[in-house]
Order: C-alpha cells, then structure tokens, then sequence
C-alpha cells in the first residue's frame, strides 16, 4: 500500500498540501561552532579535530564570534527579527556521530524569528514564505557504513570521522506553508533555491546542496479540500538537490492522498528520499522516544545583540533574490525563458560576473546555459567544480570577437580550459588553434576545390551565389575548421569573378 | 630528614628550597617514600608518577642550580585529583569507564601546576565522576580517614584530603560541586576552599554539573590553601564561564589578616539541630572567638537554604546525566558488546553504560533524565532553578548586613565506611552546609576548628563569602587558624594518631 | 506526587542508554520514589514569578575569534579508541535512524 501513488492532478482535486521546511545552512567560518578545529571539507578523517570535537570529558564550547555574524545576518535576510538576547540549549539523544551524546543547539531562545522570504515562480507567481525562526547549531559527523549497500540498513559496521562534528549551522525553519495547491512542488523547490542565492549573496556559505553544505527536510501533510485542521505530518530527509526538492514533494503528496483516499491513515515518521527510484522510504516514527530532555545549556552565556550593532549588519545584507533576479534580468534583456534557464542552473552569479568581465549578457548565457552545463552533466558534476571562471568565458568571447578563433574552435578551446590546460588565450596558444588568416594558404585551398568542382565554379559565375556553400565546404575541412568561413566566402567570391 | 620533610607545610618546603636546604628531588622522594609507605591503608591515589615526579623535580633543581628565577612554589610536590585531565597520567574521574584513559591534552589548573614547575605526584581517589561524600563510590576502592581508617575520608575528594592529612603531599587540587572540597576538609582536620563559580577554569575539569562545578585548592594550612590557590586562579578564554578580571592574592591576605571590624553573621538555618552535638560545640567556640578576635557576630537568616538540598539534587543529577551521556564507547574509555541480543551500536552503548557506571552514578543519571524528561522539566529541573535564585538572594540579603557568614562545615564527623553507602539520602544530607555556596557560585572555605567530644575526630569551621571576595575566606580562616593552633599548641593534624608505615 | 513506576524507570534507562537488569530496576524504583519525594519540596517555594537561575554568576557575550589552532594527531585522536579502521571509529552496525537533520549517508 505504501508504494501506490494517486496521480497528482487528482491528489491536488481532492487535497490541500501544507508543507514546512527546515534548512540546515553549513557556515563557511574558518573555525567550528564551538571549537578552534579548521572548518574544511573534504580533509582526511579525523584531522580537523580538537579534544572538544571528540567530546573529550573535560572538554567546554566558546562560541565563535564570526559565526554568530554570520547568523544574525541571514536572519536579517530573513526578515527576522534579531533576539536582543539568545541563549544555546543541549538537545540530547545518542547516535555514534554525536559525539557529546547532545547537540548544542537554541531551543526557546532563537537568535532569528517571525520573518517571511519571498520567493517567484517561473509562471511570475509571488509567494510569501512565512519563517518561524533560525538558529545555530552544530553540525554531526560524517558515517560510512560498511557491507550492505552502503547505506544504514544491511550494514555490518560504520565508521566515524568527526571533521564535520561541529561545523556551525543555521537551521531554518518555516510557519506552515498554505495555499499553494499543484503548485507546492515548484514552491518548495523555489524557496531552497532562494535560500540558496540569498546565503550565496551573504557570502556565508558554499551553499553546495550536493556536499551537504544546504540540506533540507521536508515537511508535507494533506488536508481534504475545505478542512481545517491539518493533516498528519511526514518529514522527508536526505533531500541532495533542488530538483529532488520538487519530485520528492509531488512524490508524497501522491503517496499520502493514496493512502488517505483509500481510508488509510499517515504515520507521523521520517521518510528518506531516494534519487534513484524518486520514492521516499519509512524512517524513523515519531514517538514518546523524541525527549530530546532540552536545557539551558550551562557552559555558555547569553549573547546580547544590541540594535546598533543590527543596524549596522542590516547595511551588510544584500538585495533579495528576487529583487536581484528582477533588476538583472532587466538588465540583461533576457526573455522568461531564458533568464529561467539560467536561475535553474545557479548560473545567476557566474553569468553576472561573466558579464563585469567584459562579455555581453547573451554570449555569457550562451556559454553557461549552453556548452558549459552540457559539459558538467555529462561529468555529473556541478557547473562550479568545473575548471572554467566567469574571465576564462569573457576571454573566449572576445576572441571570438576579435577573430582569432571561429565559434566552432571555441568550443575546443573552452574544452582545453575545462581540462585544465589554462586561459582561452594559453589554449589557443598552446593547441595552435587560431584561425588560419594567411590568405595564400586559403587561396591554395580554394583554387583546389574550385578546379575539383568545376560545375559548381561555373554556377558561382551565373550568379548562383549560395553554390559557393559546397567550396566553404570543402575548404573549411582541408584547413581542419580553422579558417574564417566569412573571410573564405570572400575570397571564393574574389577568385570566381577574376577567373 | 624524610619524615621531617613532609611534616613541612608547603610555604616552609618552599623557603627551604628558595635557599637550597633542601632539594626538590629530596622533598619528592620524600613524599613518594611516604605514599609507599602508608598509602597501602590510606588508599588516597589511583596513580604515583614516581619517576615523572622525581625527573620534574631534578629538572626544578637543575634550573635553581643554574641560577634561574623559579615560581614561589617550583619544585613543591602535589596531588591532583583524577578528576582533572593529565596528558602523562591515566584520568579516571573514579570511573571504570574511564579505567587506562590517558587524555591528550592537560587541564586548565594542571597546566598552572606545570608552569608553575610544581612536582605531580599522582592522581588522588574520588567518588565515581565526584558524586558522593564519601569516596566510597570509587570504582577503585574506598579512601581511608587518616584519623581512622575505618572512617571515610569525606568526597568527592577524599583522596585529596586524605593525601594531604596524611603527610603524603603537602598540596592538592580539589573540585567541589556540593562540597567536595569542603566536607573532606572538614573530616580529615584539613583546609579547602571552593572558589567563586568561575575564578579557576573548568576546562578539562571532567564535568559533573556545569553550573555549581569549581576547581580549588586542598592544603594543611590557610597560607598553603591560599598559595595554591594563587596559582590556580585566573581567567581562561578556554572557559566561557571563567571569569575575567583580576584578583587579589589570597597570601597576602592570610599574611595580613585581621579581624577588627569584619562583620560575622552566623546563618540561623545552619545551626542546631541536625548538627552532631560536638559539631556545635566546636562551632559555638569558634563564634566566640571571632567576638574577641575583633568581629561584630550577628545571626542571620536564609529562609531558603532548607530546600537547598532538594534543589541541588535535581540540578546536579540533571547536568550530570546530560555531561555523562558522551561515555558511549565510541571514541575513548571502555566498550562493551551486549551478552544477549544483537551486536549493534545501541545495544553496545547500553551494555558499556550498564557495566562501566556504579550504581549511584547510575541512580542519578536516571534521576537527572527524569528531572529533564518532556513533562517534568517545569515541575523539577525548572523549578530547582527558580530555587537557586531564591537561595542567591538570601545571600544577597545577607551580605548586605554583613562581610562574611559562618557555619560547621559538615553535620557530623567522619562516619564509618558502609554506614551510609545503600542509604542515597543519608548521604546527600552531608552536604547540606556546602549545598548553598555552589548553588549561588559564592566562595567557601573549611577550616579546622577542633575535634568533637564524643569521638575524638576533626571538624570544620565553614567560612562563606559574597562572590568575588574570596579573599576574606582567607582573612577570618587565617585569624581562626593562628588563634586555635596557639590555643592547641600545635596544629590540630598533631593530633592525629601516627600511621603505620609498612615498608621503608 | 512523585510516585514512580518500574516502567517509568525502564524507559528512563533506555533514554539514558543503560541496560539495567531487572534487579537494578527494582531498587532504582524505590530509591527513585525516595529521593523524588524529598525533592518535590521545590515545588513548594518558589512561586510562579520567580526567575530560574541557570548560571550562577550572569554573564554574557563570551565569544572566541574565528581563527584555527591546533588539531589533535593521529596518535592523540585514536589513542583511547575502542576500535578503529581507516583513520575512522568503528563501530557495530547501527539500528535505527538519528533523529537529528544531517546529510543522508
Ligand atoms: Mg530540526
Ligand atoms: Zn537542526
């Protein structure tokens, strides 16, 4: 029964979906929450590890005062209002990653509340996310299982590396989200990507859905059309990307108005998403075992934040998401659909300093949304980890500009940069690619197929000027593509009318 | 020569080797030759670093040798209780669960003692994770009174004081959380002080109660107290709860001590009844001696202190059960796999809590889950703080009318080992003097003011101060101190029955 | 009021993720009962409008600069490891989910 799904219009005919989020933003400090430890990812196991990061008995947390900034400015982003003071608690449950056996988090006293980020569809649509709060924490270690099919289940052991154990976090939470109806998917996918651009834009975060450094649970619960009172509630976890966002939602909105239209009845659990098969999976139940026996916790003091010091991070908080999409979109003069294109990429930033480089809007959006993103998928990375910057793009277009190399050379000389062979410049140099703009060579090459292709030489001279289509042709593929078909056409031209 | 040394108080061991009568590695072998030699029955240390000792101390001598300028106290030996984490000594905090752990990094206080070029003896006995007042809750054994031996010690850190009134060192550090410090002091004829919540840093200081936890010193005399202490004290970015100013020394103010004008009030709710009848005796005679010696004595009141008791045993059970979740054996100390069922990580931390903790650090790990638990939080663990700020402003309103308050520091004297081990309550009453002090972070002190009638055994004259005056702890206790040594004509520990030496 | 249970004891346990036996339980039960009934005094004297003390002496905005020190060595992080592979802890297979947001593993 848990695997039949309701076909979504249906669902949407009978249902009203209420969905909250909680985001978990990973800071980009130098330093852990609590801990002098190097926050990186990726580092061996183990090393970027302090007594406190182990949970060494003896052991106590400072607070790390960047990392505080940084929170009070989201929360500004948010809207938020900014507690005048905050105080951390201890959430406490034992799992082998957690290793003083409770997170210190903020429980009654949250640093940010009441907020509301506003998000806009592809379709235009506006909506009003309404946050319930954000607050800091830390973050768990990394496990790995071993045997089975790597993950929890079936595993035969797991091993603990704690680099991660304490990264700060700031976790945000939403108000229920009403009124969405079929559009809740593209909501829930809009507002992580606005949350994602806005921590970019703060500059607080590497905001890398697919290392974890923003993730995202899911709340969704249906309501038969009309009622009030809401439904009962799942939280789906292990969501990796936007795109996931958005399956994952429509996912258990058909999943939860089969079972409801069927007179089931939905268990208040944890689901996993699963990419693969785009199914969630029953986790954990809810239960009375949630007593997570929250205190104040004793080795930290409150942090008071005075309304200057709020005043003056409000002026370090940039525009919107969507007031920024709104201006660069006018900007750029892109259509809908184009300026959607890039957005869904996460190509806003990159095209934007492609741009400040030197190139213009469309070649910028061209190579991004284009070439570049074909590239990344074909490697199933993310645009960012490939080896091209926003200069290597304006570069490449201001050779094209400039006629060094041809369009369809450009293409070889980007891949070159994305194999780490250098600048467009030190490509060309280095593969010999520039455009062959030594006439004679051409004219040899002319003159060849002009006297293989006589017929064609004498439609050219009746004036069936398109003919010369065949000699470009020809001519192009003895100069191996790199020759300028403009400047080729030229000379064909030239030396049918001389002969 | 040996048994002269360690009789030393440790400001006289230290003039000694300033002038180089004696040296360090003397002094040293000393004290190791005496834990040798008596400690057998004392059971005061869980750990002698004799060779780390001796090679501290030749290189203090070394260095004095050479003509370097060394830290008062360089080359003076002390005990540490195993509660502090040590990088080259096993740390158990009295636990099993910790049994052979060799932390990596060294305390806050520890690294004082080390920079100060003070001589580690070893590691001292304490109640499991300093929960008791016995040290009978050592997984590793009781601590003997050196008074009898057949008495406790007093605890947490009865091995402390023990080591100390045993002559098997002349300095120990000490933490008290309800009384640790204290009610020890009190049964072995001994000096402790609990600093202001604060004044000495908790990092790696193995955790019980985040918020009534303080380090502090344990001595023979006020002088060797307040020395220590001196040395201890001190801001630690590393403690975001440590204090940061600057503070008087306490040595001057034991050298200066006077009493002319202190205002003394003795705490109406600590007196009486419940008090052993030679308890009170000692104490009333304490009171008139403050009189002559100058002090305006009144009597105060802390209509709150009554449920300082029940509120400690709720905050201390709920912080203690929360700092001792992280013995899971996954990343250090003991690991046990379950007998029955199956092999999983769940079942694995369970058994290894199950085998690893004693029973009374079991009781109040489940008591403290139950004061935290959804549901009881407002009723008990909410509650007990909204007590705490009660009993803070008795004291609040007692300080204002005077500079200092006076009481016994324990009910009775040292009682026999077994007579309250299975009887939880009876035991948490014997801190029912020391209680208030750490629920309201101000600094006490206990210091000998005589022995009890009806058995012959110490007891301790509590002094407490307003937080961050811990110096006038040292000015009463130095006047009580001179006036009752004078009176007795030697100190009160001189009255101690010998030890048996077994080996030489 | 402060009755407590042999149940209300065995969940306890397993919140504090102790394998009591049932012997344990047993004398746990009473000796809860016991103490909890001493201490519910506390609910006797302090009246609604009094603040909770969570720290003794208040203070605030104690903050640490986002500057790195210094790690723990290899030696040093597995030194009291009950067991390790690969630079990581091991432990035995684990039953259930946490019940905390973190990255799917
Ligand atoms: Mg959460
Ligand atoms: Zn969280």
């Amino acid at each position: 029964m848990s695997s039949l799904t309701m076909p979504f219009e249906k669902a949407l005919e009978l249902f009203e979906p209420v969905m909250g989020f909680e985001v978990h933003v990973e800071l980009n400090t130098a330093t852990k929450m609590f801990s002098w430890a190097p926050n990186e990812y990726g580092d061996e196991p183990n090393t970027n590890v302090t007594p406190l990061c182990l949970g060494l008995p003896g052991t106590l947390p400072v607070v790390n005062k960047q990392a505080v900034t940084s929170s009070i400015r989201l929360g500004l982003a948010l809207g938020c209002h900014i507690a005048e003071s905050c105080r951390f608690a201890r959430k406490h449950y034992f799992y082998p990653d957690l290793p003083k056996a409770y997170q210190i988090s903020q429980f009654d006293e949250p640093i940010a509340s009441e907020g509301h980020v506003e998000i806009e569809l592809e379709t235009g649509e506006v909506f009003q996310i309404p946050i319930e709060r954000a607050h800091m924490e830390e973050d768990a270690g990394k496990l790995t299982h071993l045997g089975g099919s790597g993950r929890i289940q079936g595993a035969t052991a797991s091993l603990v590396d704690y680099n991660r154990a304490g990264v700060p976090l700031v976790e945000i939470v939403t108000k229920p989200i009403e009124g969405t109806g079929a559009l809740a998917p593209q909501v829930a996918r809009e507002y992580v990507s606005t949350i994602r651009d806005m921590v970019k834009a703060l500059g607080i975060s590497d905001a890398r859905m697919d290392q974890g450094s923003i993730r995202c649970d899911a709340n969704i619960s249906l309501r038969p059309r009309g009622a009030t009172k809401l439904g009962t509630r799942t939280e789906t976890k292990n969501i990796n990307s936007l795109k996931s966002v958005e399956r994952a939602i429509r996912y258990e909105i058909q999943r939860q108005a089969a079972i409801l239209a069927a007179g089931g009845s939905i268990m208040q659990e944890t689901r996993n998403w699963h990419e693969d098969s785009g199914r969630t999976t029953a986790g954990r139940p809810k239960s009375d075992a949630d007593d997570y026996r929250y205190m104040p916790e004793p080795d930290l003091v409150p942090i008071l934040t005075s309304r200057e010091r709020v005043a003056e991070l409000a002026q370090t908080v940039p525009e919107s998401p969507v007031l920024r999409r709104r201006r660069l979109k006018q900007e750029w003069g892109f259509t809908e659909l184009e300026f959607r294109d890039v957005v869904n990429g996460g190509l806003v930033d990159v095209v934007e300093h492609t741009v400040e480089a030197g190139a213009s809007p469309a070649a910028a959006r061209k190579w991004w949304t284009g070439e570049i993103t074909r590239v990344a998928n074909e490697r199933g990375v993310e645009v960012e980890t490939l080896q091209v910057t926003p200069a290597d793009v304006a570069g490449l277009e201001a050779l094209i500009e400039a006629g060094t190399i041809t369009d369809r050379i450009a293409r070889q000389v980007l891949a070159g940069v994305l194999d780490g062979e250098g600048t467009p410049q030190q490509v060309v140099d280095a593969r010999q690619l520039a455009v062959v703009s030594d006439d004679s060579a051409l004219l040899e090459a002319i003159d060849s197929a002009l006297s293989s292709q006589p017929d064609v030489l004498a439609k050219i001279q009746s004036g069936k000027v398109q003919a010369a289509g065949a000699i470009i042709g020809a001519v192009m593929k003895a100069m191996h593509g790199q020759a300028d078909a403009k400047r080729v056409r030229e000379l064909i031209l030239e030396r049918a009318s001389q002969s | 020569m040996s048994e002269d040394l360690i009789r030393l108080t440790a400001a006289e061991l230290a003039d000694h080797l300033a002038s180089g009568e004696v040296s360090s590695v003397e002094a040293t072998q000393a004290s190791l030759d005496r834990i040798h030699a008596v400690d057998g029955e004392v059971h005061a240390f869980l750990h002698v670093a004799d060779k780390a000792a001796l090679a501290t101390a030749a290189e203090v001598d070394r260095r004095r040798a050479a003509g370097e300028e060394l830290p008062s106290l360089a080359g003076v030996p002390i005990a540490v209780k195993d509660v502090m984490t040590t990088k080259d000594m096993p740390t158990t905090s009295g636990s099993k669960i910790l049994e052979g752990w060799v932390p990596p990094y060294d305390a806050t206080v520890v690294e004082h003692l080390r920079n100060h070029d003070m001589v580690l003896l070893g590691k001292t006995n304490m109640d499991e994770f300093a929960m008791g007042s016995s040290t009978e809750y050592s997984a590793y054994g009781p601590t003997h009174n050196p008074w009898d031996l057949d008495r406790i010690p007093g605890g947490s850190g009865g091995g402390s004081a023990a080591a100390v009134a045993a002559f098997e060192a002349p300095l120990a550090t000490g933490s008290d959380t309800g009384g640790s410090i204290r009610f020890p002091a009190h049964v072995t004829g001994t000096v402790g002080v609990k600093p202001t919540y604060g004044q000495v840093s908790r990092w790696g200081a193995i955790a019980l109660a985040s918020s009534l936890d303080q380090m502090g010193p344990v001595a023979r005399t006020v002088l060797d107290t307040a020395l220590l202490h001196d040395v201890i004290k001190g801001h630690d970015p590393k403690d975001s709860t440590s204090i940061n100013r600057e503070w008087p020394s306490f040595a001057d103010a034991v050298r200066q001590a006077d009493l002319s004008g202190v205002r003394v009030g003795v705490i109406r709710q600590l007196t009486g009844e419940g008090f052993q009848a030679g308890v009170r005796a000692r104490f009333n005679e304490a009171v008139t001696l403050l009189t002559k010696a100058g002090a305006d004595v009144v009597e105060v009141d802390c209509p709150h202190i009554g449920s300082a008791v029940a509120a400690y045993y709720l905050i201390l059970p709920a912080e203690a059960s929360s700092n001792l979740a992280r013995f899971d054996g996954v990343r250090y100390g003991r690991r046990v796999m379950p007998e029955t069922g199956p092999e999983t990580v769940e079942n694995m931390m369970a058994a290894t809590r199950e085998a690893g903790f004693g029973p009374e650090v079991k009781r109040r790990i489940i008591l403290g889950t139950y004061a935290l638990s959804a549901g009881y939080y407002d009723q008990f663990y909410g509650q007990a703080q909204k007590v705490r700020t009660l009993i803070q402003r008795d004291f609040d309103a007692a300080f204002s009318q005077v500079d200092v308050l006076v009481s016994p520091t324990g009910p009775t004297t040292a009682f026999k080992l077994g007579a309250k081990v299975n009887d939880p309550l009876a035991m948490y009453l014997n801190d029912v003097a020391t209680i208030p002090a750490n629920l309201a972070g101000i600094p006490g002190m206990s210091v000998p003011m005589g022995r009890a009638d009806e058995d012959g055994l110490p007891v301790g004259l509590q002094v407490l101060a307003p937080a961050m005056h811990d110096e006038r702890l040292y000015t009463v206790a130095a006047v009580v101190e001179r006036e009752l040594t004078a009176a007795w004509g030697k100190p009160l520990l001189g009255f101690a029955p010998e030890l048996k030496e077994a080996s030489k | 009021m402060s009755d407590i249970t042999r149940d209300e004891v065995a969940h306890l346990a397993e919140l504090a993720r102790i394998d009591l036996s049932d012997a344990e339980i047993s004398s746990l039960t009473d000796q809860l009962g016991q103490i909890l009934q001493a201490v519910a005094q506390v609910n006797e004297v302090a009246t609604p409008d009094v603040p909770a003390t969570s720290h003794p002496i208040p203070l605030t905005n104690v903050f640490r600069e986002d500057i790195p020190g210094e790690t723990l060595t290899t030696e040093q992080v597995f030194g009291g490891a009950p067991d390790v592979e690969e630079h990581m802890f091991r432990v035995p297979s684990i039953l259930g989910d946490a019940p905390a947001t973190k990255q799917g593993e």
